[in-house]
């Protein structure tokens, strides 16, 4: 189980979290929406631990990630994958070292077995044969399969999607959205997805949370979502561009940027 | 004007601050040596024998050059044999080690910072973390190792390759002949020159790396940011080669001269 506590994250005067508190429970897909830079990610980076809270917690099977050690967290990380928005893929290795190289790192499997488990992790994304390329020559679609086969190579209990279906054309998104299921169905892995597409939020969740203005707006199943009558919730899902809420969406994604930068 | 000052010197301290943490981080990662084993020797092939074209391209001519400015600086004042001593203690002591930094900080640093500032933007090295990598032992310390034992041996065949075409110059171009110019060079020689010139490369090869390192894995700010982030380690690396020769000097030579 993963559970957000009272999440605060702040860069520089930027307040991005402001009270996130979420339990995502074994075995279900969690949905989080919400504008484009509110913080999503940010809260998601939180689990496993590549930014540490300013105040609150995350919680991973009983584990406060931030008061783990460094060989705690590693161990903590052995156990989720994460799908990152551009994939993330290492540039100067072949795609079959990609998804090998989290494997390599256990130094629990032979060679043949993790050419196994690369092949197979491969096969599930539907792309067998692309060992030898290297992520330049893929399309953005095909790199985000191999970012998820390189997070399902590893087994993971906990899979992290970040924006998965950014960018790619509504065919692609449906692989994806497909694959995100797939993988559920086939390896059993409890995941949070990350997304403002609510075609995939509809098809891959079990639950969808909105992010809003620091904290969740309003968790529920997808037909609650659906028939909500939170006029916030109901503007995002209906895309609608009118209203106050899109107008403070938009300064947020601003103010938001500006922020990371300074941050840098 | 106080709170941009004030801005400032927040910035300085938050940037030490930073600098304090990547090498405490890099110190505690030397543990992981499974890591960082299997991904050096890959580093000290690309940062050092692939680096050994400009270097001796340049130090070839250095040593021409070294030859004839000998040659034009002492025609008609002392013997011709010191032109081998001058190409000697000059390429060893000096131009081999500080002419070989200087383009390694451009050829080597600006590409560790490339290299690592386009990997900190699009989130491989979160990816590494995720895969439960440590980037310090994955990324820092293989590269940092391989400048600090590959720099003296890039710089010892710079060294030699200055030698070499001194002694052509000064042999085909100069009234010199080979026995005279190696009278020169052994004249004034002592093992001590080659011993303070592969020192000093070392510890240009570390700062070169570190630098190149640590402000790859600070970039900020996309495609922008890694270009900020090149440009930054080329003049910090050339500046830093500056102040350790000065240092070198002072410390190594100047005890020697004393004992």
């Amino acid at each position: 189980m993963i559970e957000f506590r009272d999440l605060h994250k702040a860069f520089g005067t930027n307040r991005v979290l402001e009270g996130f508190s979420l339990t995502v429970h074994d075995g279900e897909t969690m949905v989080v929406i919400g504008y484009s830079g509110t913080g999503k990610s940010v809260a998601v980076k939180h689990v496993v631990g590549l930014l540490e809270p300013d105040a609150g917690e995350v919680v991973v099977d009983g584990q406060v990630v931030a008061n783990l050690r460094r060989r705690e967290l590693t161990e903590l990380r052995a156990t989720i994958g994460f799908v990152f928005q551009f994939a993330a893929l290492f540039d100067s290795l072949t795609i079959f070292e990609n998804v090998a190289l989290g494997l390599r790192r256990r130094r629990t499997m032979s060679e043949a077995e993790i050419a196994a488990r690369v092949a197979e992790s491969l096969r599930l994304v539907d792309l067998v044969g692309t060992e030898g390329h290297m992520p330049a020559e893929l399309s953005g679609g095909m790199r985000k399969r191999v970012g998820l086969a390189r997070a399902i190579a590893l087994r993971p209990k906990y899979l992290l999607y970040d924006e998965p279906t950014t960018g790619l054309d509504p065919v692609t998104s449906a692989v994806i959205d497909r694959l995100i299921v797939r993988t559920r169905e086939a390896l059993g892995v409890t995941s949070i997805v990350i997304t403002h597409d609510m075609r995939t939020a509809y098809t891959v969740g079990d639950r969808i949370a909105m992010l809003y203005q620091g904290r969740i707006r309003q968790v529920g199943t997808v037909d609650e979502i659906r028939a909500t009558a939170d006029p916030v919730v109901r503007q995002f899902i209906e895309g609608r561009p009118d209203g106050r809420a899109a107008e403070r969406a938009s300064l947020a994604t601003a103010s938001s940027r500006l922020a990371q930068e300074d941050e840098g | 004007m106080f709170a941009s000052l004030g801005r400032h010197v927040v910035g300085v301290v938050e940037a030490y601050g930073r600098l304090g943490r990547f090498i405490g981080d890099t110190i505690r990662a030397l543990s992981d040596v499974r890591t960082w084993g299997s991904q050096t020797l890959q580093q000290m092939r690309r940062l050092g024998v692939d680096s050994l074209p400009i270097t001796l391209f340049i130090a070839a001519f250095t040593g021409i050059v070294l030859a004839l400015l000998a040659s034009y600086a002492m025609t008609n004042y002392v013997p011709p044999y010191l032109v081998g001593t001058l190409v000697g203690k000059t390429m060893i002591l000096e131009l081999g080690p500080v002419l070989t930094g200087l383009a390694l900080a451009g050829r080597v640093g600006a590409n560790i910072a490339a290299e690592l500032g386009t990997m900190q933007v699009t989130e491989q090295v979160d990816a590494l973390e995720t895969l439960a990598y440590n980037p310090y032992a994955y990324l820092v310390i293989p590269r940092v190792l391989a400048g600090t034992a590959m720099f003296p041996v890039v710089v010892a065949f710079a060294m030699a390759t200055g030698l070499l075409t001194g002694w052509i110059a000064a042999t085909t171009l100069l009234p010199v002949t080979t026995a005279e110019f190696v009278r020169g060079l052994q004249l004034f020689f002592v093992p001590f020159d080659v011993q303070y010139g592969l020192v000093k490369s070392a510890s240009f090869g570390m700062v070169i790396t570190l630098i190149g390192c640590f402000l790859g894995l600070t970039t900020r700010g996309g495609a922008e940011g890694v270009g900020r982030a090149t440009t930054r380690t080329v003049v910090y690396s050339a500046e830093m080669i500056l102040v350790l020769d000065a240092y070198w000097a002072v410390t190594l030579l100047r005890t020697h001269v004393m004992s």
